[in-house]
């Protein structure tokens, strides 16, 4: 997936709570390749989503842990779903409070269209077409303990 | 005030509880003496991902955009005030100040008009300091606002018994089993109380120690909690304890009668270098501030490598942006009055 130039500036930031797992496997095949060490991230957006009033409950806040300055860098964000766009919004936003980034770039395993945000990403897994109502499942080794994208069809009544 | 129900104690059920997430349905923060474990854990977990954005270069979320934080201390504060503002201010919230001293209530306005006040200013959270205990019930049965105690009388400020428990945490690990000596003027101590309500629920036991004149009649009496002893020996109560907090001599509400003199309470009751080596090696100091140095903490403790002092009135941002965000973040903007 990763093309991009210089290896030196690039950065990775997965966001939670899956995003950061395949960024930590993005980065664990960079080091296998190239044999780089390229710095790793992970970033909580609750408190930048734009449905805090309108969910009914205070969704957990996790810690973001992003362990060096993103000033100058490239930074990949990584996500499990690309679905509406609005997520990556709310971290685009949480991620310029660390500093500026010389850019912002956006790898997805899933992308399953029904944009609502002008936002488009640089590295797609796979297109996955859906219907709106449908419920895209991304299931992780190391967080559901095994590998598998489900799509779940919203029946028709 | 229609949603105003007795006993609304922050007990009332706000938003329905979904499957897999943490539990929380406190309207208010007015004591913690009903919390339970779950919920102690929930505001304890949202303190450390506070702490993180406190560390940022840019100090700011903004889940409280649009929202006003109304900060009312009709009694002298500080630090409090202050960590209060900053967390408000860090995630974002508008922060209005109405103070005891150049305000109305200076002129004799009662309570009640106060609260009136308030209510027509419309703001989403009223964080209150008073005189007297209960105080802050009486705002919270009167206003839509969501209320949090910052200090009553000597009643509660639960606010300092979640840091507390936070800062301990953070230092000792788990605290269950964990034995935590309070010691000095408990009688006159809301700190002691809200400690004892919140490190009791996370398994921790707590040895007072103070001069009989300084602990309620009741609890030198023996009728305790469970897990709370009083140990009218300092010595014997620091003998193996996990940690130590030492209480404020509250002068300005002692009675006259109470001590003999300063200098004897401090050499009987304060922490000195020599006491604190009788805890577990390493075990950490604690103090609520603001610090009658050389009178309950001597001034090498008080800065020595064992006191956590500073970390507490850090934590204690964290600990409050956790409470507005849990408050206020999630109610719906048109719900407001």
């Amino acid at each position: 997936m990763e093309r991009d130039r210089d290896l030196s500036e690039l950065a990775i930031v997965g966001i939670r709570a899956r995003g950061d797992a395949l960024a930590a496997r993005i980065q664990s095949a960079i080091r296998a390749n190239e044999d780089v060490e390229v710095p790793l991230g992970a970033i909580d957006i609750t408190l930048y989503r734009d449905d805090l009033t309108r969910i009914g409950y205070a969704p957990v806040v996790r810690e973001s842990d992003i362990p060096f300055s993103v000033d100058g860098r490239i930074v990949v964000l990584v996500d499990d779903v690309l679905f509406t766009g609005r997520t990556i919004r709310a971290a685009m936003d949480a991620l310029v409070d660390y500093g500026r980034p010389r850019a912002i770039r956006l790898a997805v395993l899933v992308d399953r269209g029904h944009r609502e945000l002008p936002i488009r990403a640089d590295f797609v897994g796979k297109n996955v077409p859906t219907a709106p109502g449908d419920d895209v499942r991304v299931h992780l080794s190391e967080v559901d303990g095994r590998d598998e994208v489900e799509v779940v069809v919203r029946e028709l009544v | 005030m229609s949603s105003s129900k007795p006993g609304v104690a922050g007990a009332e059920p706000l938003r329905k509880e979904v499957a897999g997430r943490r539990p929380w349905n406190r309207r208010h923060v007015l004591d913690t003496d009903d919390w339970s474990r779950e919920e102690i854990e929930t505001v304890l977990d949202q303190t450390r991902a506070m702490r993180e954005i406190l560390q940022r270069p840019i100090r700011r979320a903004p889940p409280l955009r649009g929202r006003t934080v109304i900060l009312f201390f009709a009694e002298a504060s500080t630090r409090t005030r202050v960590s209060f503002e900053l967390a408000a201010k860090a995630l974002s919230a508008d922060v209005t100040n109405i103070t005891a001293s150049g305000s109305s209530v200076e002129k004799g306005e009662s309570l009640y008009d106060t609260v009136r006040t308030l209510q027509a200013l419309g703001g989403d959270v009223v964080v209150m300091r008073h005189a007297s205990s209960g105080a802050p019930y009486f705002v919270a049965e009167r206003t839509d606002a969501a209320v949090i105690n910052a200090g009553d009388g000597w009643h509660a400020h639960p606010t300092q018994g979640l840091l507390d428990a936070y800062t301990l945490r953070d230092a000792v690990g788990d605290l269950e089993g964990k034995r935590v000596a309070i010691v000095g003027d408990v009688l006159h101590s809301r700190v002691a109380r809200s400690d004892i309500n919140t490190l009791l629920p996370l398994g921790a036991r707590v040895t007072l120690s103070g001069p009989p004149t300084l602990i309620p009649s009741a609890w030198r009496c023996g009728q305790l909690p469970p897990g709370v002893t009083y140990e009218p020996d300092l010595d014997r109560a620091l003998d193996g304890a996990d940690a130590v907090i030492a209480l404020r001599l509250q002068r300005e509400r002692q009675e006259t009668g109470l001590l003999p003199s300063l200098r004897e309470y401090a050499r009987v009751w304060g922490l000195t270098a020599e006491r604190v080596g009788r805890m577990r090696p390493g075990a950490p100091v604690m103090h609520p501030g603001p610090m009658n140095e050389g009178i309950e903490i001597d001034a090498a403790v008080a800065h020595g490598t064992r006191s956590l002092i500073e970390t507490q009135v850090t934590n204690g941002v964290a600990v409050r942006m956790a409470l507005l965000y849990l408050l206020a973040a999630t109610v719906p903007l048109e719900e407001r009055v």
